[in-house]
């Protein structure tokens, strides 16, 4: 524009502020098409979700029995099959109006004759009454044919089908619990370490190095637990069982260190320096200014490092699938074998018939996994928040 | 070094006999230099700092102040890649010997640094804290001594209803006094003071200035400040350091109303800098 003349005032216009949300279409645009894919992902979660609950949900509504016996009390012999009424005769034989009207009595015949054999094979035990799937077999004790006193058992593809989930949930928590005895101190010292007393060459190396860690294929880190760890442990300690929690915890530790370090290290690094530079002022050691300073500083960062741990400890499937034996027995020791809730699900979906009460187990299973992931990390959230409003002075 | 310029050893200026008396010289610096990698942040500094008196370091930014602070109490050595020559004595000793217990070093001479910097934990533990470096573990030990520093910071009257409150919840001023008492706690023999009062209000910053006129009855003082009003107020010798190199040391008084060079003159006098 032009300077304006001597004399004459230059008039602005502002009449063009006000343009209306036609400036800049494409950023409009844009911000949409993210907003959009932002929104996608949670939506994704939500659908999963969903999914996993729609399976499962017939056994939480009750809708599912698992009893062998029940719809096979009374029988009906093939001599009688003109005697019966045709409606209780296709109810008998579980089939739909048009299926019934398309078979010939030769077929009926035949059909009933198989249900006789079916009714034969039914083993010969009262716990074939029971539906198996109810709650109180899910999680309470219950003492089955045979044995002396009620327990807790895993074991779908039995006679009877068991489904008690309480060893599952159990082994899951023991291999978690050793996985992270064993990683957190190691990723907790590593990240001090680096963050605060390693010189700059040795972080170089150090923390791209434990990080790579996070890149190994869980398959890999199974099988070299399956193949080499086991042996190794198993010569040093002298424990029966081979597979068992401890080696399928040592093998998922390797898997949470980086998880938890890498967290960690940026949790301590991102103390500002001058904590560190006034400790040390004051006459402390690096040493003394990194763990009575800067670590309770970062203790919210490092909280939430091992809450991921655990989220990923107890998620992680292969590993344990390969390392942990996969017997559901219900013990605390750690030298027992164990099969956890992944491994479970990933061992044994392939297997069962869909919409069968196994196969709805199983995604029972899921949502347990779920929701326990979904409430640690809630717990989590609340504990790192009232952490570090403590540590900002609000309270 | 040799091939440097020569060394303008500037003598502390003219002592009055009460002045050498009272207050003798307690740090010398022997041709101090330092670099950052290849660039040289101090070049061939000699002066002396006078005991139990403030000691102002002015100069433009980058002027390697705040440096030379450092260098008092080893803190320079936590910077990667920082070579230093020359000799830093207090009375007498070489801090830069082998053998010298840095951790003792710091014990003895406190700081206090530009930006307040309270740990997240409480005001009483803050305190606490630095007496517990230093051995002290009883609990009615801590309660008095914490107190005593409060006090000699002039903040035990605002904080002592709080005193298990975060100090992260005081004003930035109060924060700032805290890491003086912080600092005195462990009773120094000399503080450095870099910048304190650089991000305080004025009536924050003359309460700091109050404590430190104070304080120095008892410490030697050392204090870096970008602000020259603060500088005339408070100290009684001042150096003026330009591009790493000292060009006016001298009592506060002449150096603001006579000084010897002319570049001070232009500093001092608002025409740089």
């Amino acid at each position: 524009m032009p300077p304006p003349a001597h004399g004459t005032p230059r008039v602005p216009d502002w009449t063009s502020l006000a343009r209306g949300r036609r400036v800049r279409p494409l950023e409009w645009l844009a911000e949409r098409v993210l907003m959009a894919l932002a929104f996608t992902a949670l939506v994704v979660i939500c659908l999963i979700f969903l999914f996993v609950g729609r399976e499962a949900w017939p056994i939480f509504a009750g809708r599912v029995d698992s009893s062998l016996a029940r719809e096979l009390q009374d029988v009906i012999p093939p001599e009688d099959l003109d005697k019966t009424p045709p409606e209780r005769l296709r109810l008998y034989l579980g089939l739909t109006r048009e299926q019934f009207a398309a078979m010939d009595r030769d077929t009926l015949r035949e059909l009933m004759e198989v249900r006789i054999e079916a009714r034969e094979q039914i083993p010969d035990d009262k716990d074939a009454l029971l539906n198996t799937v109810r709650w109180r077999y899910l999680i309470g004790p219950h003492q089955w044919t045979g044995y002396d006193r009620p327990v807790y058992i895993w074991q779908p593809v039995s006679a009877i089908h068991k489904y008690n989930l309480v060893p599952l949930v159990v082994g899951s928590l023991k291999a978690t619990l050793v996985a992270l005895a064993f990683a957190v101190p190691l990723a907790l010292a590593a990240a001090i370490y680096v963050s605060q007393l390693a010189n700059p060459r040795a972080r170089e190396w150090l923390k791209p190095g434990i990080e790579l860690l996070a890149g190994i294929p869980s398959v890999v880190l199974g099988f070299f637990a399956l193949i080499v760890l086991a042996t190794l442990m198993q010569r040093l300690f002298g424990y029966p069982s081979r597979l068992n929690a401890l080696v399928a915890g040592v093998a998922l530790g390797l898997a949470v260190i980086p998880v938890v370090f890498s967290v960690a290290e940026d949790a301590l690094t991102s103390v500002p320096r001058s904590y560190a530079e006034a400790a040390l002022a004051l006459g402390s050691t690096r040493w003394q200014a990194a763990w009575q300073i800067v670590l309770p500083a970062a203790l919210p960062g490092v909280f939430a490092a091992v809450v991921l741990g655990f989220g990923r400890a107890i998620g992680e499937t292969m590993i344990v699938l390969m390392a942990s034996g996969n017997a559901s027995i219900l013990s605390w020791n750690p030298l027992d074998s164990v099969r956890t809730l992944t491994a479970t699900i990933a061992a044994e979906l392939a297997e069962t018939v869909v919409g069968g009460h196994h196969y709805r187990m199983l995604f029972v299973i899921g949502v347990l996994l779920f929701a326990v992931t979904f409430l640690s990390n809630l717990a989590g959230e609340w504990f790192i928040h009232r952490l570090r409003a403590r540590l900002e002075g609000q309270r | 070094m040799a091939s440097l310029s020569p060394t303008v050893r500037l003598q502390p200026p003219a002592p009055t006999d009460v002045v050498t008396v009272a207050h003798p010289e307690l740090i010398t610096l022997d041709r101090l230099s330092l670099w950052y990698g290849a660039a040289q942040a101090l070049k061939d500094i000699s002066f002396g700092i006078r005991e139990r008196l403030v000691t102002a370091f002015i100069g433009p930014s980058g002027c390697g102040k705040s440096t030379l602070l450092r260098c008092l109490n080893r803190m320079n050595e936590l910077i990667e890649g920082v070579r230093l020559s020359g000799t830093v004595r207090i009375a007498g000793q070489d801090i830069y010997a082998p053998g010298v217990d840095v951790i003792e070093l710091r014990r003895r001479v406190g700081m206090v640094f530009q930006r307040s910097n309270p740990f997240p934990k409480s005001v009483y533990e803050n305190i606490a804290y630095a007496l517990r470096l230093q051995g002290v573990r009883r609990r009615r030990e801590l309660d008095e001594v914490v107190e005593k520093s409060l006090r000699a910071a002039a903040l035990w009257d605002e904080v002592k209803d709080r005193l298990h409150a975060s100090a992260l919840g005081l004003s930035g001023g109060q924060q700032q006094r805290l890491c003086i008492a912080r600092a005195i706690a462990v009773q120094p023999d000399i503080l450095l003071m870099d910048e304190p009062a650089s991000a305080l209000d004025p009536i924050a910053t003359a309460k700091i200035e109050d404590l430190i006129l104070d304080l120095k009855r008892d410490y030697t003082i050392v204090i870096v400040t970008h602000n020259m009003q603060q500088a005339a107020r408070i100290s009684d010798y001042t150096a003026f350091f330009y591009l790493g190199e000292l060009i006016e040391y001298d009592t506060t008084a002449r150096l603001f109303t006579n000084p010897a060079r002319k570049q001070t003159e232009d500093y001092v006098t608002g025409r740089f800098g």
